[in-house]
């Protein structure tokens, strides 16, 4: 397997090809499109898992970089690598990608668009690839920015919906003040450590000597370069990872089709800000002493994104929207875990997160399509009848992300994050706003699985399909969803379930395994196997452990009761009988359900500063500059003019005067040949003895 | 000696200078004959038989009778052309078409030649020696011998002028105009 | 005054005649007469100097004015000859009516 670190640029490059050549084609050929899109995923999923198998067969860092432009007598350097982090990324992506894929091929199918569809989820696909093997920043941030134009493109699939376009653009300008710390960032790290390569044999910005350099160099205005360069890189995450104040955008991300939901932001791009935090995991950890200031706001600003989140998600009535804030939710879940427990920690969520968000997404998907687009949670229910695939699968998938004890991954990975948090050692508050986040998680998806598959159906009249708007859907029966879309969802539903094994306290073989490298660096050992750790029970009784889960399971079981003993208890007849909660509290109930008004409050704050801007620019441009060019063109054009009017009077009349005084003195000279013969002959004595004397006086001298 | 070459020089001068002055061209004609004349003998003063004699037969009798032949031939009016009247034009110019101008022209190259030639230390040291031999059988050896390009050419030069002469000189075909 | 100094300012004196009388005289065929005057005043002057000059025996200056005569005489012919024709043309032969080539 040792090819597949050569090749590891294969994997983005055939997703790139598909789209591509789909581009190229007529949207009538929806097969070859589709057939692209998931023959291509397919081959990347296998490659993948190549090297996947090589990563565990030599979990050390292998990369590949290349000379990429030259400027003066230095080179940026490009590269890709290969470690555990990235085998796992490359395995989620391509797995979930391809049964996202597959979903989409029915999902989709009475879409016009169909292979402008898959042209973008494969552009997608590609930039996500791209993410995750760079091994330059300046690699990851182009596969970034391709990312965040493909996740603009795709909410903004439907543009003729005003509400789409709006999202899309929403989305994009978020991400991109995000992205413009993290290019700040990137370039002040390359104008300290000269280079952007994270491992280079030595030589790279994550590695010892630059890291070195950094920590000794000055600070700038009393903070801490180092300090400095990982919070704008980690504004890039907040950005893209839907982080407090950037998390605007998510929520209205969904007005995309629901597989690019399910992808792009439940299981991968808003993971892309997770994974890069994990990545320069040893700039953000770096101190003098104690903990890392960087990881401190990367773990505060998590834990109160969970807990806003989570706390909006209760009042929502769109089952998307719900669902969206989860994630923001548990993206604040997985920062946390990044800044008090490290990379093995929230990189365990991010992976157990993406398969059971991904499930969530697919399997409201198939709600959405077997009830004639209707997403208002009010207007669905009791459809468990109706589809009990969709019911099963999705009750798998709320009780994953509820984190249900002992069997479903999110159990898993959330008790790791909440353990290290619990032993953080500078406050206790993430504890705690991590605790009551998950006591609101189990509560608000009860909540939406109560309204949504128990109760009485509740139907609108008319619903407006997004996909064809000219349509009026007639209301039918819901039906369960054809196999192509309800096979994924099983499969995901299996690796909810399985995936929270691989990281028990018992037998924490992904820690060991993400942990490696760095292992490896501090002492190499001959045998690259001897890592795998044992499978020991007996770590269960480590310090705080058992009682930790014991909380944690309390909390789930106390939050699912809580959702049925509001809304599972009495069943939900009517679309408008009031929200239970807004019955007990309507002002809070009123509050969270209009997003505890933080989009109204950067309406009238940052949106006039920044069209001020643009004013003030404009003027700025037509007046000052624009007035500077116009004075050098009036000077131009004056000189010209004096030019031109030099040319005329001066050198032209100059010119006509000379002219005419020759043909004066022409005409003058013309009476000399008056014709008559003698004349000439006296002219010529005249000149005889003229020349004559000349000579002889001259020869007399 | 001196006393017959200031003889002939005389009756040369006067008789060129009466070919110049004279108003009626016949009489001018006949003034140039006796000038020809005169120089033929100079050149026999010279010992130049062969020049003197050539001179005569070929002056003498040829081109004064050419002239005469061609002053009969164009008979014009006879008015005074020492002075010629000025045409409104040439009244403007100083080079005026009067006599005064040529013979002040004249003078000037007189006074020129006399100064070149009073100042000439070749022509003031040459002394009077003894008859060169210039017979025949020397001169046609000389042209025969050294000269006999330019013999040829102007063989060939007489005959291009007498060719020429004769077709400048004849009546053009009356074709109508 | 040597004889050569004589037969020089002669030959000078009928050069200035000649010339005099050429620019001076309208009728053309006066012009060529002074013409010949100045010719055969050229003419003595070679003789003179071949004469009184050095190596007399190499007949230089005789040749040459043999040649002189010889052409002397084709140009009296050719250009008596042109007169005849202007004189055909224009019907006169004074030389300040003949102005057809002024500038």
């Amino acid at each position: 397997m040792g090819f597949i670190v050569h090749d590891l640029w294969l994997i983005p490059v055939l997703p790139a090809l598909a789209a591509g050549i789909s581009a190229l084609l007529r949207q009538g050929e929806r097969r070859l499109s589709a057939g692209l899109a998931i023959g291509s995923m397919g081959i990347s999923l296998a490659l993948a898992l190549c090297a996947f198998v090589q990563s565990l067969a030599d979990p050390g860092r292998q990369v590949v970089n290349f000379h990429w432009m030259q400027f003066g007598s230095e080179w940026i350097s490009l590269g890709w690598m290969l470690d555990p982090l990235t085998a796992v990324m490359l395995v989620m992506i391509a797995f979930v990608g391809l049964l996202i894929f597959i979903y989409s091929t029915c999902y989709m199918a009475h879409d016009a668009n169909f292979t402008r569809f898959f042209c973008f989820l494969s552009l997608f696909a590609a930039a996500m690839f791209g993410v995750v093997i760079a091994n330059s920043l300046l690699l990851l941030f182009m596969c970034w920015e391709l990312v965040g134009l493909t996740s603009y493109l795709l909410i903004g699939f439907w543009y003729h919906r005003p509400a789409a376009a709006a999202a899309a653009k929403k989305a994009f300008i978020t991400t991109r003040i995000g992205d413009l710390g993290l290019l700040l960032g990137m370039v002040w790290l390359y104008s300290k450590t000269g280079t952007l390569l994270f491992y280079d044999h030595g030589a790279g910005c994550l590695e010892h000597g630059a890291l070195a350099s950094l920590l000794g160099a000055a600070s700038v205005a009393g903070v801490p370069v180092f300090n400095a360069i990982a919070l704008l890189i980690f504004c890039g995450a907040v950005g893209k990872s839907g982080q407090l104040p950037l998390h605007v955008w998510l929520p209205d991300a969904m007005e995309g089709p629901t597989p690019v939901s399910a992808l792009i932001h439940a299981a991968t791009m808003v993971a892309a800000g997770v994974y890069l935090v994990a990545r320069v995991y040893p700039l953000m950890s770096l101190t003098p002493d104690g903990i890392a200031t960087a990881l401190k706001v990367v773990a505060w600003t998590g834990a109160i994104t969970a807990i806003f989140a989570a706390s909006v998600a209760v009042a929502q009535n769109d089952i998307k929207r719900i669902l969206a804030y989860s994630t923001i939710s548990q993206l604040g879940y997985m920062m946390l875990g990044l800044g008090v427990g490290g990379v093995s920690v929230g990189i365990f969520h991010l992976i157990t997160h993406a398969f059971f968000k991904a499930l969530l997404f697919l399997g409201a998907g198939s709600v959405i399509h077997g009830c004639t687009e209707e997403q208002d949670i009010r207007y669905l229910g009791g459809l468990r009848r109706f589809m009990p695939i969709t019911f099963a699968t999705y009750a798998v998938g709320t009780l994953a992300l509820c984190g249900f004890p002992l069997l479903f991954s999110g159990f898993w990975s959330k008790d790791a994050i909440l353990h290290a948090a619990h032993g953080w050692s500078v406050s206790q508050v993430p504890f705690y706003l991590g605790v009551i986040g998950a006591l609101l998680t189990a509560f608000y998806m009860t909540r939406q699985v109560c309204y949504v598959f128990f109760g009485e159906r509740r139907e609108p009249q008319t619903v407006e399909s997004p996909r064809a708007p000219e349509e009026i859907c007639i209301i039918a029966d819901p039906h369960e969803s054809p196999s192509t879309m309800t096979a994924p969802l099983a499969v995901l539903a299996v690796f909810a379930v399985v995936l929270g094994f691989i990281n028990t306290p018992a037998w924490p073989w992904f820690t060991s395994f993400l942990l490696q490298p760095e292992a490896t660096l501090a002492s190499p050992s001959p045998n690259p196997m001897t890592w795998n750790p044992a499978l020991d029970f007996g770590r269960f009784a480590e310090a705080g452990l058992l009682p930790l889960m014991l909380l944690s399971s309390l909390i789930v079981l106390a939050g699912l009761a809580l959702g049925w003993w509001f809304y599972g208890r009495k069943p939900i007849i009517r679309a408008d009988d009031p929200d239970a909660l807004e019955q007990l509290a309507p002002p809070i109930f009123h509050a969270l359900q209009k997003r505890l008004y933080v989009d109204e409050l950067y309406e009238s704050t940052l949106i006039p500063a920044a069209r001020w801007a643009a004013h003030f620019s404009a003027w700025l441009d037509r007046w000052v500059w624009n007035g500077a060019v116009s004075a050098v063109r009036i000077l131009v054009t004056g000189l010209g003019w004096m030019d031109a009017s030099i040319d005329t009077n001066a050198v032209n009349a100059g010119f006509d005067e000379g002219c005419r005084g020759v043909s004066d003195g022409g005409r003058l000279l013309s009476h000399f040949q008056n014709g008559r013969v003698q004349n000439y002959l006296r002219v010529i004595a005249a000149a005889l003895v003229l020349l004559a004397a000349l000579l002889l006086w001259r020869s007399a001298a | 000696m001196t006393v017959l070459i200031t003889i002939l020089a005389a009756v040369t001068l006067s008789g060129a200078v009466a070919a110049m002055t004279l108003r009626n061209l016949v009489r001018c004609a006949l003034a140039l004959t006796i000038a020809f004349a005169g120089l033929a003998t100079l050149y026999l003063s010279l010992d130049a038989q062969f020049a003197g004699l050539a001179q005569l037969l070929v002056y003498v009798g040829a081109i004064a009778i050419l002239i005469v032949f061609a002053i009969l031939l164009t008979p014009s009016a006879p008015e005074s052309d020492l002075e010629s009247p000025d045409s409104a034009l040439d009244s403007k110019t100083h080079l005026s078409s009067s006599g005064l101008v040529g013979s002040l022209l004249a003078l000037g190259v007189f006074a020129i030649l006399a100064w070149a030639v009073g100042r000439s230390r070749t022509a003031n040291s040459a002394t009077a020696t003894a008859a060169p031999a210039a017979n025949m059988q020397q001169i046609g050896e000389t042209l025969v011998h050294r000269y006999i390009l330019p013999l040829e050419v102007i063989g060939l030069m007489l005959t291009a002028a007498l060719i020429g002469a004769v077709i400048v000189a004849m009546k053009e075909s009356q074709a109508p105009r | 005054m040597t004889p050569l100094t004589a037969y020089l300012l002669i030959s000078a004196l009928l050069f200035s005649v000649g010339l005099a009388g050429a620019l001076t005289r309208r009728s053309a065929i006066l012009v060529l007469a002074g013409i010949e005057l100045m010719l055969n005043a050229a003419n003595l002057n070679f003789l003179a100097f071949w004469r009184f000059g050095p190596h007399p025996e190499a007949l230089t200056g005789f040749i040459f004015v043999i040649f002189s005569i010889a052409v002397a005489a084709a140009e009296a012919a050719v250009g008596l000859a042109l007169i005849l024709a202007i004189y055909r043309h224009a019907n006169t032969s004074d030389v300040s009516q003949i102005v057809e080539m002024k500038g």
